[in-house]
C-alpha cells in the first residue's frame, strides 16, 4: 500500500512497521502512596495485534500504557519493545517512534492541519518534500479531504478531529501506537462508524496497538487479545476476546463482563462462520408430495420457498399445500432476511423477533444461500474444545 | 492675561520669547493655535515625542524580558507565582513620584531613573498574563506535544508560547499604554518626553503647548494599541477560525 512506502522505504530507525511489546513483572509505585498503582504486570502482545487494555477506573490502564513511552516511568520490572528496553532509550526520541493517540486528541489549535499531522515529521528532521507527501497520504488514508489540510482544528467536527490524530500519530509509521480511549469523546453513532474505519485501517497498517477503553463492549469489538485489569494495577485475565468471554478467569471478570457475555459472544462471529442448513427450501411449482416430504425431512410445518432464480420469496405453511403444487399465491412473505455477514447476535434478534422460525440467510446476489435457526445459534455458543 | 499687559509685550523685546513671537492666538493664550503647533514642531514637538517613544520602547522591553524571565520560571515551578506577583504588584502600588523620589539619591536626575521606575510598573501586567497565556495552554495539548517527542523546549517554543501569545499581547497592549501615559511624570527627573512640554505649558498655563502635547501622548497611545493588535492578528491567524 502507497501511504506506509514513504516512511518505510527511507526507514525510521530500523524497526519493522510493527515491533512485538512485552511487558516483564511492571511495577509503579508513586512515593507516598500506601499501594502500587501497577503491580507485577506480565503479558506480551505479539507485533500487529490490538491489546486491549480493559477494567474499571483507577484499575491502572493508563498508567500502564504511559509506562510505555515512558509519559510515566518504571519502578520495578521492564517493558521491551522489539525486544529493546524502554528504559535505556532517550525518552523523547523513544516517543517519536511511537504513535501516541488520546481522548482529547490534543491538537495544536495554533497549527493548521497538515503542519499537525506534520508534526512527528518534522522532530525527525524529515525535509518538506518528504514531509508534504506523507501528509497527503495520511489524510487520504483516513478520508480527510486533501483541502482541509489548510484548515485550523477549530474549524473541524469531533470525528474529523479524530481522523487527524489518528493520522498525526501513523505520520513517521511508529512500529507501536498507543490509544488512550480513543473514541471516547465521540457520540455513540460516530463511535461506531470510527471504530469500523479504524479495524479497517488496520487490516491495512498492522501496527501493534496498546488501546486502553472501559468500555468493555469496545474492547470485545476492537481486541485481538484483552487483558482484563482490576483495582491496584493486577491483571485479572488476559485472552482473546472469545476466551475472554466463554470463560472468564474468576468473578469480578464475569462480573466486568456482564452476565450477557454470551449475547456478546454472538458479536464476536458471523453467519458466515457457521455452517447453515441448506437444501431446505421448496421450489415454486414442486408436487404437493415433494414439499410435504422435505417438511418432514426438516421436521417443520412450514416451508421456505424460492423462485425459479432461487430467490426466497416467503414461507409456506404445510397445511395450506391441499395437494397442490407449492404456489407463490399461497406463500406468506418474508418479515426479514440476513446477509452472511450479519453477527450471530442479529440473527438471533432477528430469529427471536420471527416467533423463532429459521432465518433466510441470502446471498449478495439475493439467492437463498441457506437457514439458521436457534439450535444452531446457540450451538455455536458452545465453549472452544 | 490682559490685553492691556499684552500690549506693549508686542512692541518691546519680549520677557517670555514664545509668546511674543507668536500670532494674535498665541498672545490671547487661545484654546488652541495650529500656528504654533507648525512653528514648534521641528524644534520641541517632535523631539519631545521621539523621546517619549524612546522612553517607552526601552521601559516596555526591559519589562517584557524581566517579566518574560519571571513568567517561565513560574510556568516551571508553581510555587514562584504568588512572591512574583506580590513584590511586583506592591511595585504597582508606589505612587510614581514617591518612586523617583525614592530612586533620584541612588541614581540621580537621570534618565535610568525615570526607566527603573516605568519598567516596575510594567511588571505586574506583564508576568500576570504572560503567566496566564502559558498555563492556560491546554493540559491535553501539553500531554500530545510531550508524548509525540517534543523536549520541554520544543513545547515551550513551538507550542506553548505559540498559543500564548494572544494573552501576552494583551497585557503589552496594557502596559505600553500605561507607560505612555505615565512617562509624562518621568519630566519630574529628567527633562525628556511630552511630559517637559506638558510641564513648562502648566508653568506658563499655555493651552495650545499643553494641548498639542496631551493629544500627541493620547495619539501615540492608541496607535501603539493598534500596532500591537495588527501584530497580534498577525502571528496568531488561528484566532480568527471558528467551526463553520
Amino acid at each position: 500500500m502507497n501511504s506506509e512506502n514513504t516512511a518505510q522505504t527511507e526507514g525510521l530507525s530500523g524497526y519493522p512497521s510493527a515491533a512485538p511489546l512485552e511487558f516483564r513483572h511492571v511495577g509503579k509505585r508513586y512515593p507516598g502512596a500506601s499501594r502500587a498503582a501497577i503491580e507485577d504486570l506480565s503479558f506480551a502482545v505479539p507485533a500487529g495485534e490490538i491489546c486491549v487494555l480493559v477494567g474499571p477506573s483507577g484499575c491502572g490502564k493508563t498508567t500502564a500504557m504511559r509506562l510505555v513511552n515512558r509519559m510515566i516511568d518504571l519502578s520495578s520490572g521492564d517493558i521491551l519493545l522489539d525486544g529493546v528496553s524502554v528504559a535505556q532509550r532517550k525518552p523523547a526520541e523513544l516517543r517519536r517512534e511511537i504513535g501516541y493517540v488520546i481522548q482529547q486528541i490534543g491538537l495544536f489549535p495554533h497549527q493548521t492541519i497538515a503542519q499537525n499531522v506534520a508534526t512527528v515529521p518534522k522532530l525527525l528532521g524529515w525535509d518538506r518534500q518528504r514531509t508534504a507527501r506523507r501528509v497527503a497520504e495520511l489524510l487520504e488514508l483516513v478520508g480527510l479531504p486533501h483541502e482541509m489540510g489548510e484548515r485550523y482544528p477549530a474549524e473541524l467536527s469531533g470525528g474529523q478531529r479524530q481522523r487527524v490524530g489518528v493520522a498525526r500519530a501513523l505520520a513517521a509509521d511508529p512500529p507501536l501506537m498507543l490509544m488512550d480511549e480513543p473514541f471516547g469523546a465521540i457520540d455513540p453513532i460516530n463511535r461506531e462508524r470510527l471504530q469500523n474505519e479504524f479495524l479497517r485501517l488496520q487490516r491495512e497498517i498492522r501496527k501493534t496497538i496498546v488501546f486502553v477503553t472501559h468500555d468493555i463492549d469496545e474492547a470485545i469489538k476492537m481486541g485481538d487479545r484483552i487483558a482484563v485489569m482490576r483495582e491496584g494495577g493486577r491483571l485479572a485475565q488476559y485472552a482473546t476476546p472469545d476466551e475472554l468471554l466463554a470463560d472468564p478467569a474468576d468473578d469480578f471478570v464475569a462480573s466486568f463482563v456482564g452476565a450477557d457475555r454470551g449475547l456478546k459472544r454472538l458479536t464476536l462471529s458471523q453467519l458466515d462462520d457457521i455452517s447453515l442448513l441448506d437444501g431446505a427450501a421448496a421450489h415454486v411449482g414442486d408436487p404437493a408430495a415433494d414439499a410435504r416430504a422435505l417438511a418432514d425431512r426438516q421436521q417443520t410445518d412450514e416451508l421456505v420457498v424460492v423462485d425459479g432464480g432461487e430467490v426466497p420469496i416467503g414461507r409456506l405453511p404445510v397445511e395450506r399445500l391441499n395437494g397442490r403444487p407449492v404456489s407463490a399465491d399461497d406463500v406468506d412473505p418474508l418479515v426479514a432476511t440476513a446477509s452472511r455477514e450479519t453477527s450471530l447476535r442479529d440473527a438471533l434478534s432477528l430469529v427471536v423477533a420471527d416467533g423463532n422460525r429459521p432465518l433466510v440467510v441470502v446471498d449478495d446476489d439475493g439467492r437463498l444461500a441457506g437457514l439458521v435457526s436457534l439450535e444452531l445459534i446457540s450451538d455455536a455458543l458452545r465453549p472452544p474444545g | 492675561m490682559t490685553a492691556a499687559l499684552a500690549a506693549p509685550f508686542a512692541q518691546s523685546d519680549p520677557v517670555i520669547p514664545e509668546f511674543g513671537r507668536g500670532s494674535s492666538c498665541v498672545r490671547d493664550n487661545g484654546l488652541f493655535c495650529w500656528g504654533w503647533v507648525k512653528d514648534n514642531w521641528s524644534d520641541t514637538l517632535q523631539p519631545a515625542l521621539l523621546e517619549h517613544i524612546a522612553l517607552t520602547l526601552i521601559a516596555v522591553l526591559i519589562g517584557s524580558l524581566i517579566a518574560f524571565a519571571l513568567a517561565l520560571a513560574a510556568h516551571k515551578r508553581g510555587w514562584m507565582a504568588t512572591p512574583v506577583v506580590v513584590v511586583t504588584g506592591f511595585l504597582y502600588t508606589i505612587p510614581s513620584l514617591a518612586l523617583f523620589q525614592l530612586l533620584v539619591p541612588i541614581t540621580g536626575l537621570t534618565r535610568t531613573t525615570a526607566e527603573i521606575a516605568l519598567v516596575s510598573y510594567t511588571l505586574l501586567i506583564l508576568f500576570r498574563n504572560m503567566l496566564a497565556g502559558l498555563s492556560g495552554v491546554p493540559a491535553e495539548v501539553r500531554d500530545a506535544a510531550l508524548g509525540m517527542g517534543m523536549t520541554e523546549r520544543q513545547l515551550l517554543w513551538k507550542v506553548e508560547l505559540p498559543l500564548a501569545l494572544p494573552a501576552i499581547v494583551a497585557g503589552l497592549r496594557i502596559a505600553t499604554v500605561t507607560v505612555i501615559s505615565l512617562a509624562t511624570v518621568a519630566v519630574f527627573v529628567v527633562n525628556e518626553g511630552l511630559g517637559a512640554p506638558i510641564y513648562s505649558a502648566l508653568q506658563q498655563t499655555f493651552k495650545t503647548e499643553l494641548i498639542a502635547a496631551g493629544a500627541l501622548c493620547v495619539a501615540l497611545a492608541l496607535v501603539a494599541d493598534g500596532l500591537l493588535v495588527l501584530v497580534q492578528r498577525a502571528l496568531s491567524p488561528w484566532t480568527r477560525t471558528a467551526r463553520p
